[in-house]
């Protein structure tokens, strides 16, 4: 491996998050950012020809080792780690409606998910999946909750581009001639 | 509960949902109409309306609060529902119409966590680094040190500390009373007197001040009576003749 690519590889098993390349750019001032793609995708290679039970992924605008999947079950049940908790429904139907329409205020999701949402976005919060982005124009000047990249960490998406269209997300009980989403603002 | 009094008993539906189980009136209501495989354009919205009250029967006050508002508005569609509608069709708005909507919009949302979940579960079997929060920090190790080291570190502790700079305090009382006593001897003797002559030969503070403080008092008790000629000049002590019994 060249002497980069090491490089690479040393931040990457340090960190405990993933490292964008802007941050990978910090080890080797001289490098550009063509050089760290490179060198990333030579580590790509690496663990991917050489047999290795790690690879690269791209998370929440940023690179991360982690371990490939058929070693997900037996790590886990040995208890040398623990997977993260699973997410409450709430939780869940919540995060749904904050990655969509972000920013949001907690009336609108209580609007469209017909419940209190109070608990569960402090739940988020604490977590750090949710955070406050800002505050709303309107009367009382609501607060304004975004997901966080330990969100797009979670659930293994680069960035929210990634996201599917909500479109996709097939209505079974959607009439015919309606094809349109039916989340509109 | 007063709403479910009347034809919406529990016995009046076969239906048993643990409501637990729901995340929200809009879900306990999409489950009902796809139970029963009801057209979403045409809920029947009496039937809908009495299972839904059988169903939130059994919450408590603090969980029901979430789903009553939704049941006042199923009630209310279903009375809309019974008002005669105009003759040509054009001109009726369906009362489930915004109910309709708001469920369609809700059960994306569903599947959007639907999605989320399988994403999250897919991802969680790849572990990366730092997942697990960092441990808290470990409690100090126990304390492993040899005698002599203990000792050298008292050793140094004390020479550090500063030399504790001592004042020594000496009792010097003003003694007014006997400043008082010595004027009035003097004052039997002569009839008039000058300050330094009170003074006499105790011209240190603590002195000066008993006879100043001696002076002020017997004046102002009236025995005697002191007198300036011109600013810094001598000040001459008179017997208070009136009053010199007292």
């Amino acid at each position: 491996m060249k002497p980069l690519t090491q490089l690479l590889e040393a931040a990457l098993f340090a960190a405990a998050h993933p490292l964008t390349t802007a941050e990978l750019s910090r080890l080797a001032p001289e490098a550009s950012t063509d050089d760290i793609l490179s060198g990333m995708a030579d580590l790509r290679t690496h663990y991917a020809e050489g047999g290795h039970a790690v690879e690269i992924v791209e998370v929440a605008e940023g690179f991360q080792i982690v371990t490939r999947r058929q070693f997900a079950q037996a790590v886990a049940d040995a208890q040398l780690v623990r997977r993260p908790r699973k997410l409450s429904r709430a939780a869940l139907e919540t995060l749904a409606v904050i990655v969509y329409r972000q920013p949001t205020s907690r009336a609108e999701i209580e609007e469209i998910r017909g419940v209190s949402v109070e608990g569960v976005l402090r739940a988020l919060q604490e977590r750090e999946l949710v955070e406050v982005v800002g505050r709303a124009d309107g009367l009382g000047r609501p607060l304004l909750y975004g997901t966080t990249p330990l969100f797009l960490e979670l659930i293994g998406l680069r960035s929210r581009d990634e996201l599917p269209r909500l479109e996709e997300f097939s209505v079974a009980l959607r009439p015919l001639g309606e094809q349109s989403g039916s989340i509109e603002s | 509960m007063w709403l479910l009094t009347g034809p919406f008993t529990s016995s009046d539906t076969p239906f048993v949902v643990q409501v637990e189980a729901f995340s929200g009136p809009l879900d306990l209501l999409l489950h009902l109409i796809r139970e029963q495989e009801i057209e979403i354009t045409d809920i029947p919205i009496a039937n809908i309306a009495s299972q839904f009250l059988a169903t939130i029967h059994d919450l408590g006050l603090n969980e029901a609060a979430d789903y009553l508002e939704m049941a006042a508005q199923l009630l209310r569609i279903k009375i809309q529902m019974l008002l005669p509608r105009p003759f040509d069709e054009e001109g009726w708005e369906d009362p489930r119409a915004e109910l309709v909507r708001r469920l369609l919009e809700y059960e994306q949302i569903r599947e959007v966590a639907d999605w989320l979940a399988q994403q999250a579960s897919q991802h969680g079997n790849r572990f990366a680094r730092g997942w697990v929060p960092d441990p808290p920090p470990p409690t100090p190790a126990p304390l492993l040190i040899s005698l002599e080291d203990l000792l050298l570190a008292v050793e140094r502790a004390v020479e550090a500390m500063p030399e504790p700079v001592l004042h020594r305090v000496v009792p010097r009382p003003l003694d007014v009373e006997g400043a008082t006593s010595r004027i009035r001897g003097l004052l039997a003797d002569r009839e008039e007197l000058t300050l330094l002559d009170v003074i006499g030969s105790d011209t240190s503070i603590v002195g000066v001040l008993s006879s100043l403080l001696a002076l002020l008092e017997l004046a102002r008790v009236g025995a005697l009576r002191l007198a300036q000629q011109q600013p810094f000049g001598s000040v001459t002590i008179r017997r208070e003749t009136a009053h010199a019994a007292a």
